[in-house]
């Protein structure tokens, strides 16, 4: 039994078919690539997992038990978290608010649940800005507070959706070893990213989609390669660099 | 304990006020802001905190105040009955019109609430086998002094301060407050959404209910139009709420406090001020200026709403650094 599974996983929005068909498999422990132009319905996936929005056809499976169909709630409960591309700070309440908040999860004491926030803070190294109203953040923080916040529920396996985009080099580079880390820690990750860097350099086996569909599966390497990938989503340049 | 110390001491001094002040005129007075509080801090809890913003608090309080003036009228018990069985009844009616209405969000679910008040003001028109209808249930009051009832208002209005005090720093105030802020976020941290959106709504209906049934007993007159007023209590609430500063625990206090002052104020021509003044000139045109004046006390706090909209966004409590810098700021070049 796979860790985690989505079979046959299809969303129709109309007439569009946002998602069409795609299955894969993700192993306990991996980080898992997931790539795709545009439109292409990376995000949709994760807004399918989460339970965001209803498969119209397809299952998906965690940790031996079918999760679609439960609400998005008790799906984070079962222990998927997950960031939003774009980003929903609880704009209002300090850093340390917004991740106490989450921490609540896993524990029903208060002093534990700041203890719990305090500590995820520490690790993804927000700190600094503990005190600060989540709306005073820059973007580069604020996606941090996304991982922070996801990480305080104690996930098992983490959604993460660019969360290194609109970074400057310096800070991608920071957001890649913070991710590492994560994985290090135990916890399984499927990412989907922009930035070519960050997806193959960290990435076990990637996922590529196309207008819904699968266009390619492999280690990176492979993916890089294919040649429907390289024409659908990474360009001649890419071809040129690698 | 320092952070309390302006508590405590406002509540000593609520302690000793109907012994200082004698007048039944200000206890009433008292009474209605203590009502006030407890309504407001039940708009707080849902609206300000949770953010689903309630447009027929009068739904409630209509249906606390109708429990104890039925339990007296039908059943021949005491209308003291229904300050817990309000409480229970409010709560009854709560739990089951959330979790219908909750999967409405923003203005839908207010609109809902606004429903929920129109459609218990027509019952309790129409069914006059069971309420009188429009002419009304009378309840014989229990006192003849204000006191008893200052201090039992004043149980209430502290209760429901603290009780939103507690609860806004537990587990349950961190998911309110995550829930007005994103609510898709909030599920997605795994926060059920659709019952905490009731328990906040559970809380608050309860704190309403209690107040409409101590209004029955206190007035010992109700009818339909009084307690299931849109006007005079569901945007009452929202007012005494925005006033002293939404999402913030002392705030529905402070609202209440100036709306039954700003309110009396016009009603009265500055606590006949103006009366004395027209008898005094006898000009007719301070007359005719009291006279509009006091019709006009409903305007009076739309054009407070406006003022504290535009300068006070957060409310007094909310902007209350704001407000403490301009008056210091008006006292220094007052000196100069
Ligand atoms: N709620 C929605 N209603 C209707 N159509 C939607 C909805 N969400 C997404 N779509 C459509 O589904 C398709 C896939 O969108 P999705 O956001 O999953 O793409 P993506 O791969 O995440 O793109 P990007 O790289 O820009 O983030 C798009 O055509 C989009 O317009
Ligand atoms: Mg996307």
């Amino acid at each position: 039994m796979a860790f985690f599974e989505a079979k046959n996983i299809t969303k129709f929005f109309g007439g569009l078919a946002a998602v069409n068909g795609v299955n894969f498999r993700v192993e306990q422990g991996q980080t898992y690539g997931l790539i795709g132009p545009n439109g292409s319905g990376k995000t949709t996936i994760f807004n399918l997992i989460n339970g965001y929005f209803p498969l119209t056809t397809g299952e998906i499976y965690f940790g031996g038990r079918k999760i679609s169909g439960l609400k998005t709630y008790r799906i984070c409960q079962e222990g998927i978290g997950r960031t939003f591309q774009v980003v929903k700070p609880l704009k209002r309440m300090t850093v340390l608010d917004n991740v106490v908040a989450s921490a609540f999860l896993r524990t029903r004491s208060k002093r534990e649940a700041v203890r719990l926030a305090e500590e995820t803070i520490a690790f993804c190294g927000l700190t600094a800005h503990k005190d600060k109203l989540a709306k005073s953040l820059p973007i580069a923080s604020r996606k941090r507070l996304e991982i922070t916040r996801a990480l305080a529920t104690k996930p098992k396996l983490l959604l993460l959706d660019e969360t290194a985009a609109g970074l400057n080099p310096s800070e991608v580079d920071e957001a890649i070893r913070l991710i590492r880390k994560i994985n290090e820690s135990g916890i399984t990750i499927i990412i989907v990213e922009h930035i070519m860097k960050v997806i193959m350099t960290i990435s076990d086996r990637i996922l590529a989609i196309n207008h819904g569909m699968v266009i390619a599966e492999g280690t990176p390497a492979e993916v890089a390669s294919n040649h429907e990938v390289v024409a659908a989503y990474l360009g001649e340049d890419y071809d040129a660099q690698s | 304990m320092k952070q309390y110390s302006g508590a405590i001491l406002l509540l000593a001094v609520m302690l000793v006020f109907p012994l200082a002040v004698q007048d039944a005129y200000y206890q009433h007075l008292m009474i209605l802001v203590l009502l006030w509080v407890a309504i407001g801090s039940g708009w707080n809890l849902i609206s300000g905190y949770a953010g689903q913003v309630l447009f027929g608090a009068a739904a409630f309080f209509g249906v606390g105040a109708y429990t104890a003036a039925l339990l007296s009228h039908k059943l021949g018990i005491s209308a003291w009955w229904g300050l817990p069985l309000g409480a229970v009844i409010t709560f009854a009616l709560a739990l089951p019109f959330g979790w219908v209405c909750f999967r409405l969000r923003g203005p839908y679910f207010a609109l809902a609430t606004l429903a929920l008040n129109e459609i218990f003001r027509h019952i309790a028109t129409i069914w006059e086998s069971l309420t009188e209808g429009m002419v009304g249930i009378l309840v014989m009051q229990t006192f003849v002094s204000k006191v008893p009832y200052y201090y039992i208002a004043l149980g209430i209005a502290v209760a429901s301060v603290l009780t939103v005090e507690i609860v806004v720093r537990s587990r349950w105030g961190y998911y309110f407050v995550s829930i007005r802020e994103d609510q898709d976020a909030a599920e997605s941290l795994g926060i059920d959404t659709l019952r905490y959106k009731s328990v906040a709504l559970c809380l608050s209906s309860c704190m309403i209910g209690l107040a409409g049934a101590l209004y029955t007993n206190y007035m010992g007159f109700i009818d339909p139009r009084v307690v299931f007023s849109l006007h005079d209590v569901s945007i009452a609430a929202i007012l005494v709420g925005i006033i002293g500063g939404v999402g913030t625990v002392s705030g529905p206090a402070v609202g209440a406090f100036i709306m039954v002052a700003v309110m009396e104020i016009f009603r009265s021509g500055g606590f006949g001020f103006l009366g004395k003044l027209s008898s005094a000139t006898g000009s007719p045109f301070v007359a005719t200026l009291t006279k509009y004046i006091s019709e006009a006390h409903v305007l009076s706090f739309g054009l407070l709403v406006i003022f504290v909209i535009l300068y006070l966004p957060n409310g007094v409590v909310g902007d209350w650094p704001i407000l403490k810098k301009k008056l210091l700021f008006w006292r220094r070049q007052a000196t100069v």
